[in-house]
């Protein structure tokens, strides 16, 4: 079984919601679609008050290539251009819309037969995705025409597709898989001729087995996709492992994995392109999975980008009683909620209610030196020593050991014996290490 | 809705290890080891041992409460963990105050007075032993026979350890292998019984209290290089097993040399540690003044671990490109 060699960490599962088909949310009465919900320069409103608007029309235009079109996930009426928070407690302008009915854009096509005849070019699937509004749904949400258009002097030699969903309790991808298995490997051969690869790799951890064997019976009809069972270990599907685990390649630090010629993309958004290309559907709806321990109804539910996260969590059975945070995102990632009404967006992919007693952090002790934490970085990075040096306001001695390398996996926290807020410190080290990255090479243009 | 939620930043879930956990893990580890070591010097060692971890804990207590007003971590087993170790490190016939000497030494000095828990360069436990044997030495180094409860606290008989009657030259007084395995021979109460302390160890891997390196590295380098003398000369030096099974090598690499705040953070390094220390103990024992070097080895090499943290790294992932 394939996997990543060094560090990486077990945290119990949780997968409550496995065996929770994909249930269809009603559309609620009005949705809030903020126009930032992508890495990038946000979309530019181009509706206004009082606009009919049928589902899937465009109402914030991408500004600039890394960027994306934003679209009406219902018909009705603009309500109002205003403010919202959005689920990661950023404030940004926001289309409100009171739903009537649900009247689709007619160039959408609603047949849910499977085509599997890709007739676009290479550059039109390339645009079509941008149209389309497409960004990564696995959650750092990066334009996907952009990672799917090569840079000049790259090249790509394989897609390696993530399907590890290794964050504990989430389970909409291992839903998806199993659900539109047809369509997400049709998807991947649609990513495939806009790369230009004949090679495609799926990883999937092995809890999945049944995930795995329904994909390796699909992709056996379609030239150069495998599926390949991943270790059951936390940060599989984090890029920098993933590539590791699938083909061997280590990313060098600072660089993208088109240096490592290849490029990764999450099974969501295989489908999220599969209904782009072929039906011509622009990105308005998601799976998101609903789940926690006391959480009465847990599910995977299909849910129309802007439906507020209350109306989720209604539709799960409602607050539990012993509710002590929110989460968005899987446990290890996650952000906690700071407000019931925010949107779902592109990226997400979760909503973890935790109990009380499972809310708050675990007490604050000296560091023991224990090094669990450097055995559990997978990037064999020294957690400990970043922290106490971003403590003590050593940043460039914290730049010296790789801070800026972090990708915040959270692994080094999770271990602690001590409770030490290890990724408090690694974050606030490296955001001010980048900014005095940035703030050199300024210096340096302006000499 | 008026409930108030918890908003604290990722991650939203913790491995349920505690510190606390893993000294209680390592006290669990050294249960085989105090029970071998009491059938063997019977009340001597259940006094010892009892003396040792009470004035661990009794100082650590008064050191936070009256001098540096710190909030109470006695509980966090920190202080029993080194009270049972300095137990296991003395003879079990050793007079009660000097016991509480070397307990006001490993917790006062070695510990507390670099800021306690997690900033002490040297393992507290073995600079207790080392400042008593230095101190007194001539109770220090006489071991009683292992009689189990026939072994009488005061006046009992004494004799020599298989490594003293080592360096003095006398290689066929040694214990036959059977008896250094069981711990059927004199010496501190943790040296005997190696069944015992590797029955610790497997508990300690299986938890994942520590890992294999340091104990590992430590013990084959003493095998490879008495090994070496031995293949030389098997007149003149011990055999690799009895070295490994005498004076508290094992004891010391497992539960010693594996101090958390006193051995390196990475893999590496802790097995550059762990060659250390056995290089230097086979050097102690068989060239230098005293028959234990376990003990010096390991203080030693604690000296260069802020060295090798700063120096000795691994390589970052995708630090060097190898593409296949
Ligand atoms: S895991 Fe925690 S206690 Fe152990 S070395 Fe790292 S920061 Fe220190
Ligand atoms: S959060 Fe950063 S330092 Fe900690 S384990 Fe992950 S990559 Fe390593």
């Amino acid at each position: 079984m394939k996997s990543f060699p060094a560090g990486g960490v077990h945290p119990p599962q949780n997968k409550l919601t496995a065996g929770h088909g994909i249930e269809k949310l009603p559309i609620p009465s009005s949705v809030v679609i903020p126009v930032s919900q992508h890495i990038g320069a946000p979309a530019e409103i181009i509706v206004q008050k009082g606009d009919i608007v049928k589902t899937g029309q465009l109402i914030a235009q991408s500004k600039g290539f890394v960027s994306t079109n934003i679209h009406s996930s219902v018909s009705g009426k603009i309500s109002k251009i205003d403010t919202v928070i959005d689920p990661q407690g950023f404030k940004q302008p926001a289309v409100y819309i009171d739903v009537e009915g649900d009247e689709w854009l007619p160039s959408i096509n609603r047949d849910t037969g499977i085509d599997s005849n890709v007739v676009l070019t290479a550059d039109e699937i390339i645009n079509r995705c941008q149209e389309a509004g497409l960004v990564g749904m696995g959650g750092a949400s990066f334009p996907i025409h952009v990672k799917l258009k090569i840079p000049e002097g790259k090249k790509c030699d394989v897609l390696l597709i993530n399907g590890a969903e290794c964050e504990p309790y989430l389970t909409n991808d291992h839903r998806m898989m199993l659900e539109y298995g047809e369509e997400i490997i049709i998807g991947v051969s649609i990513m495939m001729k806009a790369l230009k690869v004949d090679k495609a790799m799926i990883g999937i951890e092995s809890n999945k087995p049944d995930a795995i064997e329904h994909l390796k019976k699909i992709s056996s009809r379609f030239l150069g996709i495998t599926v390949h069972a991943l270790k059951v270990k936390y940060p599989q599907g984090a890029e920098k492992q993933l590539i590791k685990s699938l083909i061997n390649r280590e990313v060098p630090l600072g660089r993208l994995p088109i240096d490592v010629n290849t490029v990764v993309q999450n099974i969501s958004t295989a489908y999220a392109v599969y209904e782009a290309v072929q039906k011509n559907k622009p990105l308005f709806e998601r799976v998101v999975t609903v789940t926690g321990k006391s959480v009465k109804n847990p599910g995977n539910y299909m849910v129309r980008i802007g439906t507020s996260i209350q109306n989720l969590i209604d539709a799960a059975g409602g607050l539990p009683e012993d509710t002590g945070k929110i989460v968005v995102g899987g446990p290890m990632m996650g952000k906690a909620l700071k407000n019931l009404s925010a949107p779902v967006v592109k990226g997400t992919s979760g909503i973890v209610l935790f109990q009380e007693i499972e809310s708050n952090r675990v007490e604050e002790s000296p560091c023991i030196r224990c090094g669990k934490c450097v055995s559990a970085c997978a990037l064999k990075l020294e957690p400990y020593l970043m922290a106490r040096l971003v403590e003590k306001g050593l940043y460039e001695r914290a730049e010296e050991e790789g801070v800026a390398n972090c990708c915040e996996c959270a692994s080094c926290h999770y271990i602690c014996p001590a409770g030490r807020p290890l990724l408090d410190y690694l974050r606030l080290g490296k955001q001010t290490v980048l900014r005095m990255a940035r703030e050199r090479a300024a210096k340096k243009q302006a000499i | 809705m008026s409930r108030l939620l918890n908003v604290s930043a990722a991650p939203h879930a913790h491995s349920n290890e505690t510190t606390k956990k893993l000294m209680y893990g390592v006290v669990i580890a050294l249960v085989p080891a105090l029970l071998t070591s009491i059938y063997f010097f019977g009340y001597g060692a259940l006094i010892v041992t009892s003396v040792s971890v009470a004035s661990c804990l009794l100082f650590e207590f008064l050191i936070q409460k009256f001098l540096l007003k710190k909030p109470l971590s006695i509980n966090d087993g920190s202080a029993l963990v080194t009270g049972l170790l300095l137990a296991m490190n003395v003879p079990s016939n050793l007079p009660i105050f000097i016991i509480v000497i070397g307990a006001l030494f490993s917790i006062g000095i070695a510990k507390m007075s670099f800021g306690g828990l997690g900033n002490n360069p040297f393992n507290p436990a073995l600079a207790g032993r080392v400042f008593l044997l230095i101190s007194f030495p001539a109770q220090m180094t006489t071991w009683p026979q292992p009689l189990g409860f026939a072994t009488k606290y005061v006046d009992a008989l004494t004799g020599e350890t298989p490594l003293g009657a080592m360096q003095r030259g006398a290689l066929d007084a040694l214990p036959s292998t059977n008896d250094l395995l069981l711990g059927h021979i004199g010496g501190s109460m943790g040296e005997v019984g190696a069944i015992a302390l590797l029955v610790g160890f497997a508990y300690m891997l299986i938890r994942k209290i520590i890992s294999w390196h340091i104990p590992v590295s430590i013990i084959g380098t003493i095998a490879i290089f008495t090994g070496i003398l031995w293949k030389i000369d098997p007149s003149q030096y011990a055999d690799p097993l009895f070295h490994i099974l005498s004076g508290g090598v094992l004891l010391g690499a497992i539960f010693m040399a594996t101090d958390y705040v006193t051995s390196p953070m990475n893999h590496k390094a802790m097995i550059i540690y762990g060659i250390g220390i056995g290089l230097l103990t086979v050097v102690i024992r068989i060239w230098g003044a005293y028959p234990e070097g376990v003990s010096f080895a390991i203080l030693i090499m604690n000296a260069f671990v802020p060295l090798m943290n700063r120096y000795i790294k691994i390589k970052p992932f995708g630090e060097e490109v190898k593409n296949g």
